[in-house]
């Protein structure tokens, strides 16, 4: 029979991996809102966020629970861990919250000629989340450190969407709305995968107990704690 | 009772040291156990324990009930040779001398190695006469040199301010917490190298058990402190090394902190996340 305690450890789990798979819909509807051009799909991404930022308190509530059961060795990393993970979670919705608005503003004018490959950066981001997540619950600390040198590819993206889209405004400043809203959302999916990065980094803190944040080992950059302002 | 020096019977085993994150790596240890075996009549109690402990460090003994960790404990300052029916075999040696050898003088030993135990156990005498007795015994007569000694213990063992208008009141009288401070008290007058110390929070309150956890990590700059407890989170917060021991062995010692966040024996997890023990 396992114990209480085992039980509640499994609930918090069961309570991360609600989150999780809330985070990882909703930035694949905002990308999908903003491809199609689905102002419908981009507000329901919006008051999706709700839904996340509920369970990213009920997440923490848990995990302080369990804190105050004083747990050591493994269980104490996973309860920090989950708390980590949690607010990281919350970023990712309110980075999908962003490229909504952004999609509904994007659909208000005509679509840009030479779109910059959105698409496939989501797509990297999207399954560096989703695999951050899958490590996370095989307790995979190898698939956990593969997925942290693809920060950096989607870093490059960013870059190169970036000077992309400058050269369009300095070509056509009828453009210049559309590409600093593009410019945004390239920037929320280069914040989905340090987020992503960073979820990776507690999986391996969680079955290493070796701390990578800033290692600089390929590790990546961390998500700015800073709220995205789009 | 019989006391066999230093027979090595069992194949000798390395010590486990402690690394050298807290301790700097040339220091000696002050304490050396090695290839100690100790019997209860029949029962093996300790099975080849080889552990260095350094000064001025706090060192918890933890596991399950039975693993022999306050036997260990024991064996620091000779409080076995009491029990009737205990076999001693293998090396304890402090500061470089073997506690077992037949030179050794148990008064004096007792002396450098002090211990508190888990009941506070004061003298049913006054808080004065509980400290100054030691002293006494150690061929300290002055009076103004024992007044001296008893005010710097009592302050040591954060209890002068609650019983310095008191002193020459029954020390039986004070609380389980204060008594449990005057037996430190008493330990630290007579100036020891290792203050050891089985559960001696274990029968007090959240509030008693708080202040002497603050006392532990005051006197670790004096002394070197070999705790026993069950208690892991007081392991967590008071102690800079951590050794686990289960039906007789030591399992694992390490820094508490990679104690209590990764050990590396599955036993070790399984006994701090509560899973067996």
């Amino acid at each position: 029979m396992a114990l209480h305690f085992e039980q509640e450890l499994e609930a918090l789990k069961t309570a991360l991996l609600t989150m999780a798979s809330h985070a990882e819909v909703v930035v694949s509807r905002a990308i999908q809102a903003l491809v199609n051009r689905d102002d419908d799909l981009a507000r329901q991404v919006q008051e999706e966020d709700s839904a996340i930022d509920r369970l990213e308190v009920e997440v923490d509530e848990q995990a302080i629970q369990l804190l105050a059961k004083a747990p050591l060795a493994t269980d104490l990393r996973f309860i920090a861990v989950s708390m980590k993970i949690s607010h990281d979670l919350e970023r990712v919705g309110d980075e999908a919250t962003t490229i909504s608005r952004r999609s509904i503003e994007l659909s208000k004018e005509p679509p840009l000629k030479d779109y910059v490959d959105i698409p496939h950066m989501a797509a990297i981001a999207i399954s560096m989340l989703k695999d951050a997540l899958d490590a996370f619950v095989a307790r995979d600390s190898a698939k956990a450190r593969a997925i942290i040198p693809l920060d950096k590819e989607v870093d490059r993206l960013n870059k190169q969407f970036h000077n992309a889209l400058i050269s369009f405004m300095i070509k056509d400043s009828e453009t210049i709305s559309r590409c600093l809203n593009l410019m945004v959302v390239s920037k929320s999916l280069e914040r989905v995968a340090d987020h992503a990065t960073n979820v990776a980094e507690e999986v391996v803190y969680l079955c290493e107990a070796q701390d990578i944040r800033h290692s600089g080992g390929g590790a990546g950059a961390s998500a700015s704690t800073s709220r995205p302002t789009g | 009772m019989r006391i066999d020096i230093p027979i090595r019977t069992s194949a000798p085993k390395p010590d486990l040291v402690p690394p050298a994150s807290l301790n700097a790596p040339s220091a000696s240890p002050l304490i050396e156990v090695s290839n100690l075996d100790l019997h209860y009549g029949t029962t093996r109690a300790l099975k080849n324990i080889g552990i260095q402990m350094h000064g001025h460090v706090v060192t918890a003994f933890i596991g399950p009930s039975g693993c022999g960790k306050s036997t260990l404990l024991r064996c620091l300052n000779r409080m076995n040779d009491l029990i009737d029916g205990v076999r001693i075999r293998g090396s304890v040696k402090i500061a470089g001398h073997d506690i077992y050898g037949k030179d050794i003088d148990v008064i004096e030993l007792r002396k450098r190695v002090g211990m508190v135990f888990q009941k506070s156990n004061p003298f049913p005498k006054s808080i004065y006469e509980n400290i100054a007795y030691g002293l006494r015994l150690h061929g300290i007569r002055k009076k103004s040199e024992i007044d001296a000694i008893i005010e710097r213990s009592l302050r040591a063992a954060a209890l002068w301010d609650e019983v310095k208008d008191r002193l020459h009141r029954s020390a039986m009288g004070l609380s389980g917490g204060q008594q449990q401070r005057v037996c430190i008290a008493r330990a630290i007058a007579i100036e020891p190298e290792v203050i050891l110390m089985d559960e001696p929070a274990s029968a007090l309150d959240p509030i008693a058990t708080a202040r002497i956890e603050e006392l532990i990590l005051d006197l670790r700059k004096q002394f070197t402190i070999v705790i026993v407890t069950h208690n892991m989170q007081q392991a967590a917060r008071i102690s800079d090394y951590t050794a686990f021991f289960y039906l007789g062995e030591l399992i694992e010692y390490d820094t508490t902190r990679k104690m209590f966040t990764n050990p590396s024996k599955k036993q070790t997890e399984d006994y701090v996340t509560g899973r067996f023990g």
